[in-house]
C-alpha cells in the first residue's frame, strides 16, 4: 500500500507538472486576450511530433530546444495573422477561430505523420532506472521530466517577476493602454506572449511524447483536461493553475490505481439485477470513472464557485 | 438580425388574406420543394443524402436557437441529439417487444421529449450564466456524458451501440418505412414542421427577448426580465428540437452509437451553423446542406477532406463572420430601385466576381495539389510515387519529378497575386452598383 501511494504520488506530481507547463501558457494567453485558446493542446501535440522528428534526425537534446522554438514561432505567426484579424469580430469569433485551428492542426499532423502512433522513444541517454521504491523501479526519464518541468516553472516565475521583459508583460496584461502610452509596442508583446505560451506547451509535448503515446489524438485527449485545470484554478491565476494542475494530476493518478466499486463495498447487502443501469453503476470501479472525474469537478466548480479556486474574476 | 423577414411583421388587424398567403407561401413553397425533390433526384444515394441534410437542418437550426438567437456558445449540443437517439432506439425496441400500437411517424415525439427532458435537467445547471462560463459548462457536460457512455453499457450499448428495426412498428396505409424514400418523407415532414415551429419561436415575444439577452443581458434585467429564465427556456427548446433531430437520425440509421453524443458531433453542428451564418434564420439551413454535401462528396474525392473543411471554417471566421447567409444578405441593399438599374448594377458586380473567381480557383487548385502531394509522399509510400489527383483513374501525377511541385507553387502564389489584383475591380463594381441604387431611390 505504501509503495502504491509513493509511486502514485510521484506519477501524480509528474502529470500535474506537465499539465502546469501547458496551463501556465494557457493562463498567460487568457489573461492577455480574455479568450481561452482551444488550440493550445494542439501546440503541445505539434511539439511532441516535432520533437520526434528532430530527435530522429539530430538527437533528443537539439529537439528539446528546437521543437519549442519552431512551435512557438508558429504560435506567434498564428497570433499575428489569424487571431488579430479574428479579434476584430469579437470574442466568439476568436474562440471559434482557435477551435477551427485545433481542427486544422490535427489534420495537418495526420497528413504529415499519419493517424497511427509514431515510434517516439525515451532517449538512450536517459533509459535506465533511477531508483527503486520497494519493488518498483522508477525510470530515470520520468525523474528527468519532473526536474525539467520544475526548472521551467522556476524559470518562468523568475522571468515574469525579476526581468524587465517580465514586468512589461505583467503590466500589459492589466494595463495595456498605459503600457502603450509609455512607448512599448503592446501588440508585439501580445504576439510574444502567445509565442511563449505555445512554446511552453510544445516543451511539455517534447518531454511527454516518449512517456505517453505520440499520436494525432493526443491533443483531443488532453485539451479538455487543460480547460478543467485553468477553470478550476481560476481563470487568469497562475498560482491557481499550479494548484489545480497538481490536484487533477493526483486525482487522476490515484483514481487509476483504485479498483473499488459500490458492489465491492456494499455488495453483501444489495445486488441489482444484471443488465440494468443500476448494475452498471454498481459494478463500475473508481479506475473506470477516473476519466470522468475532472469534468465532474469542472461542472461543480463552475456551478458553485465560478471564480475557481484562486481566481479573482468571474469566468 | 433576422434579415429580410423583419419587413413582414404580422400586424394583426390589417392582415389581408393576400398578405397572409404571401407570408405562408414561403413555407408552402418549401413543402412543395421537399415533396418533389426525390422525384427530381430519383437515385438511392440522393435520397440518403437528402435524409441526412434534413436531419442536419433540424439539428443546426436547434443549435442556432442558442448561438444565433440567444448568443449562447455551446460545445455540447450533441448531448441532446445523442441522448434522444438512444432513448428513441430503446423506445422503438420497447414498442416492437410489447406490440404497442404506436406508428413510426410518432416516434420522433419521444425523442423530442427526451431532448426536452435532458435540456431541462442540464439547462437548469448550465444556463445560470452566459458567456464563457456557459461555453465551459457545456463542454464539461459534453465530456461527462461522452465519458459515461463508455461506463453505462446497458443504456449506451458499448461500442456496438443500440440497434433497432424501424419496419417492425405498427404499419399505416401500407407504409412500413423499409424503403429509403418512405423514410425520406417521414424525415422531410418532421423537418418542415420543426422549421416552421422554430421560425415561429423567433417571432414570439420570447424570441425577441432571446435576441435582447444576446445583445445586452444587463439591460434585459433593467427592463424587468430575468436573462437566466430566458436562457433556460431557449436552451430547453433547443434541447427539444435537437432531440427530434437525434430521433430522426436513429430512425434513419436504425442505430444509436456513442459517437452521437460525442464532442465530434457537437463540433460538426457548430461548424454547420457558423458556416451557414448564425445571423439569419436561413443561415443554418444553408450551412447544414453545404456541410452534409461536403462531408459526403469531398470524402469521396480526397482522404484529407477534413482539412479543407477546417480551412473553410477558419476562412469564414476571418473573412465573413456572418457566414454564407451574411455574405448573400450584404447584397440585399443593392437590390432596390427599378428593375433595369438593379440588373445593370448586379450584372457588373457578378462579372467582377467572375473575373476574381478564375485566379482564386487557380490558387486553390495549386494549394490543393501541393497539400495532396505532401500527403501522398508522407503517407502513401506503399503506393509508389504515382499519385491520382482528385480522381481515381485520370490525372496521374509523378511526385518524384519537379514539374508538379513547381506548377503547384506557381499556381498558388501566382493565383494569389492575380486574385489580389482583382479586389479593386470588385470594389469599383460594388461602389457603382451602390451609387446606382442610391440614384434610383432618389
Amino acid at each position: 500500500m505504501a509503495e502504491l501511494i509513493i509511486i502514485s504520488t510521484l506519477n501524480g506530481v509528474l502529470y500535474g507538472m506537465l499539465l502546469f507547463l501547458m496551463a501556465s501558457g494557457l493562463t498567460l494567453i487568457f489573461s492577455m486576450m480574455g479568450v481561452l485558446n482551444f488550440a493550445h493542446a494542439s501546440f503541445y501535440m505539434l511539439g511532441a511530433f516535432l520533437g520526434y522528428q528532430i530527435s530522429k534526425w539530430a538527437g533528443f537534446v537539439p529537439a528539446l530546444f528546437l521543437a519549442p522554438l519552431i512551435a512557438g514561432g508558429c504560435g506567434a505567426l498564428v497570433e499575428r495573422f489569424g487571431l488579430r484579424t479574428a479579434h476584430k469580430h469579437g470574442h466568439v469569433a476568436e474562440l471559434l477561430f482557435t477551435f477551427g485551428l485545433a481542427f486544422v492542426l490535427e489534420e495537418v499532423i495526420q497528413i504529415i505523420w499519419g493517424k497511427l502512433a509514431v515510434d517516439y522513444r525515451v532517449p538512450p541517454l536517459l533509459d535506465f532506472s533511477a531508483f527503486t521504491v520497494y519493488a518498483t523501479n522508477y525510470p530515470a526519464y520520468k525523474t528527468f521530466m519532473l526536474l525539467f518541468s520544475i526548472a521551467i516553472f522556476v524559470g518562468l516565475i523568475l522571468m515574469l517577476t525579476k526581468t524587465r521583459t517580465g514586468l512589461i508583460i505583467q503590466a500589459s496584461l492589466t494595463h495595456p493602454h498605459m503600457v502603450a502610452m509609455l512607448g512599448h509596442n503592446v501588440p508585439r508583446v501580445f504576439m510574444l506572449v502567445f509565442g511563449l505560451g505555445t512554446a511552453l506547451a510544445a516543451i511539455a509535448g517534447v518531454i511527454a511524447g516518449p512517456a505517453l503515446v505520440t499520436q494525432s489524438n493526443m491533443a483531443a485527449l488532453l485539451g479538455p483536461i487543460l480547460f478543467v485545470v485553468v477553470v478550476v484554478g481560476g481563470l487568469g491565476s497562475l498560482s491557481g493553475a499550479f494548484v489545480a494542475s497538481l490536484l487533477i494530476g493526483l486525482l487522476q493518478t490515484f483514481a487509476i490505481a483504485a479498483d473499488w466499486s459500490l458492489a465491492r463495498i456494499f455488495g453483501q447487502y444489495f445486488q441489482p439485477a444484471s443488465g440494468t443501469i443500476l448494475n452498471d453503476i454498481w459494478t463500475v470501479t473508481v479506475a473506470q470513472v477516473g476519466p470522468l472525474l475532472p469534468y465532474l469537478l469542472l461542472v461543480l466548480v463552475l456551478i458553485f464557485r465560478p471564480t475557481g479556486l484562486m481566481g479573482t474574476r468571474d469566468t | 438580425m433576422s434579415g429580410p423577414t423583419t419587413t413582414m411583421l404580422p400586424s394583426a388587424n390589417r392582415t389581408s388574406i393576400g398578405a397572409r398567403i404571401r407570408s405562408y407561401s414561403l413555407w408552402i413553397g418549401a413543402g412543395i420543394v421537399l415533396l418533389i425533390l426525390p422525384v427530381v433526384f430519383p437515385s438511392g444515394t440522393a435520397h440518403t443524402t437528402m435524409c441526412l441534410m434534413a436531419i442536419m437542418i433540424v439539428f443546426a437550426l436547434s443549435y442556432n436557437l442558442l448561438l444565433g438567437q440567444t448568443g449562447m456558445l455551446s460545445f455540447g449540443h450533441a448531448v441532446y441529439y445523442g441522448m434522444a437517439a438512444f432513448v428513441t432506439a430503446h423506445a422503438m425496441n420497447w414498442v416492437v417487444r410489447n406490440g404497442a400500437p404506436i406508428p413510426l411517424p410518432l416516434i420522433p415525439l419521444v425523442g423530442g421529449l427526451a431532448g426536452l427532458f435532458f435540456g431541462i435537467v442540464f439547462g437548469s445547471v448550465s444556463t445560470k450564466r452566459g458567456g464563457t462560463a456557459f461555453a465551459m459548462i457545456s463542454l464539461g457536460l459534453a465530456e461527462l456524458v461522452a465519458s459515461s457512455s463508455l461506463v453505462l453499457r446497458s443504456f449506451f450499448g458499448g461500442d456496438e451501440g443500440i440497434s433497432t428495426n424501424r419496419t417492425k412498428l405498427l404499419t399505416m396505409f401500407g407504409w412500413d418505412f423499409g424503403p429509403q424514400i418512405q423514410v425520406y418523407y417521414l424525415i422531410a415532414a418532421w423537418c418542415l414542421l420543426c422549421m416552421i415551429l422554430m421560425y415561429a419561436i423567433t417571432r414570439t415575444p420570447l424570441g425577441r427577448m432571446c435576441n435582447a439577452v444576446r445583445e445586452n443581458p444587463e439591460r434585459v434585467e433593467f427592463v424587468g426580465y430575468n436573462p437566466q429564465t430566458v436562457r433556460f427556456i431557449a436552451f430547453s427548446f433547443a434541447g427539444l428540437f435537437a432531440g427530434i433531430a437525434g430521433s430522426l437520425a436513429a430512425i434513419n440509421f436504425e442505430l444509436a452509437t456513442s459517437g452521437d453524443v460525442g464532442i465530434g458531433r457537437s463540433g460538426v453542428v457548430l461548424l454547420a451553423a457558423y458556416i451557414g451564418g448564425v445571423g439569419f434564420f436561413v443561415g443554418p439551413i444553408l450551412g447544414a446542406i453545404l456541410v452534409t454535401l461536403l462531408s459526403l462528396r469531398l470524402s469521396d474525392v480526397s482522404e484529407i477532406w477534413q482539412l479543407y473543411f477546417g480551412l473553410l471554417f477558419i476562412g469564414m471566421i476571418i473573412f465573413s463572420p456572418g457566414g454564407l447567409s451574411g455574405l448573400l444578405m450584404r447584397h440585399a441593399p443593392l437590390w432596390r430601385g427599378p428593375l433595369g438599374i438593379r440588373l445593370a448594377g448586379f450584372g457588373k458586380l457578378l462579372l467582377s466576381y467572375l473575373i476574381a473567381l478564375i485566379p482564386a480557383l487557380v490558387m486553390i487548385a495549386g494549394a490543393v495539389l501541393l497539400v495532396e502531394m505532401v500527403h501522398h509522399v508522407a503517407q502513401k509510400t506503399a503506393e509508389g510515387p504515382t499519385m491520382h489527383f482528385l480522381r481515381q483513374n485520370a490525372w496521374t501525377i509523378d511526385t518524384r519529378s519537379y514539374t508538379p511541385w513547381i506548377a503547384g507553387i506557381v499556381m498558388t502564389i501566382g493565383g494569389f497575386y492575380l486574385f489580389r489584383m482583382t479586389w479593386p475591380i470588385i470594389e469599383r463594381a460594388w461602389n457603382d452598383a451602390a451609387a446606382q441604387t442610391r440614384r434610383g431611390a432618389v
